[in-house]
């Protein structure tokens, strides 16, 4: 279908509560990698590896200023829209989830006949 | 200014160990399609009609957790019994329609079982670039996405 790639991407790297938590931090402003990982309960290299997640992605910039690197949140990485098709795609599996469960409750104990054969 | 619209469309696939005529009826019996369609973690439902015939309405009003009161307005386009639902339908929240969506409900008998395929064409109204999206800030796109994967 249409532009799935941006909600998949999306998906696939905001889909890690940590991850998500570090660029709300991030959004404030620029930081160093040590700076952005303080508050959590994590070490350096976990922070190093999904700010390096997030970078592949295009949802950080990273750059090296003297000798920390900084990270910037990329705004043009964050598509809206393909947020909202994600939000939409997530409501119809839940849906569709719940529909599987409503089936198999009504279930009757002997399959009726398939006049479909 | 109105914001531009955003046009996307969505796909989502199941196949379940139902007949048809069974996938269907969790679509035109209003306490079945209930439990499925609006039972949701996310939201609480406030009211439910269901009038399903084409040219008929469905109508729910529901809220989210946050309390904030919503509604999807539903108008059947085309039913073919055990086999395609094809609806219109606008989500609106506190007040401001969000997006107008076209749906197709696609059942085709497999083996003993159902595939059932969901195709969305959705028109979003809050506008990529619009006020209303950068006001919500990060934090709260993150918010929605978190919940979108719950």
């Amino acid at each position: 279908m249409l532009n799935q790639s941006g909600a998949d991407r999306i998906f696939d790297a905001l889909g890690d509560p940590t991850r998500r938590a570090l660029v709300e931090r991030l959004s404030r402003r620029p930081m160093s990698v040590s700076d952005l990982g303080r508050p959590f309960d994590i070490t350096l290299a976990a922070v190093v590896q999904h700010v390096q997640v997030l970078e592949r992605n295009h949802l950080v910039r990273t750059k090296k200023v003297g000798r920390v690197r900084m990270c910037w949140v990329e705004p043009a990485g964050f598509d809206v829209a393909a947020v909202w098709l994600a939000e939409r795609r997530a409501l119809w599996e839940r849906r569709l989830d719940r529909l599987a469960e409503a089936l198999a409750e009504q279930d009757p104990p002997t399959a009726r006949t398939d006049e479909r054969g | 200014m109105a914001s531009p619209v955003v046009h996307r469309t969505l796909s989502v696939e199941r196949t379940y160990p139902a007949l048809p005529a069974r996938v269907f009826a969790a679509f035109s019996d209003r306490g079945t399609k209930l439990r499925w369609l609006a039972d949701d973690a996310n939201f609480g439902v406030d009211e439910f009609t269901l009038d399903f015939r084409v040219g008929g309405f469905e109508r729910t009003r529901f809220h989210s957790v946050g309390g904030a009161p919503m509604r999807n307005d539903t108008f059947f386009l085309d039913i073919v019994a055990d086999e395609r639902i094809v609806f219109a339908y606008s989500l609106t929240a506190e007040g401001v329609r969000k997006s107008a969506a076209l749906t197709s409900v696609e059942l085709a008998a497999v083996g003993g079982g159902t595939r059932l395929r969901v195709t969305e064409q959705v028109a979003f109204l809050d506008g990529v670039d619009g006020a209303a999206s950068r006001r919500s800030g990060w934090g709260a796109l993150l918010d929605r996405l978190g919940d979108a994967m719950r």
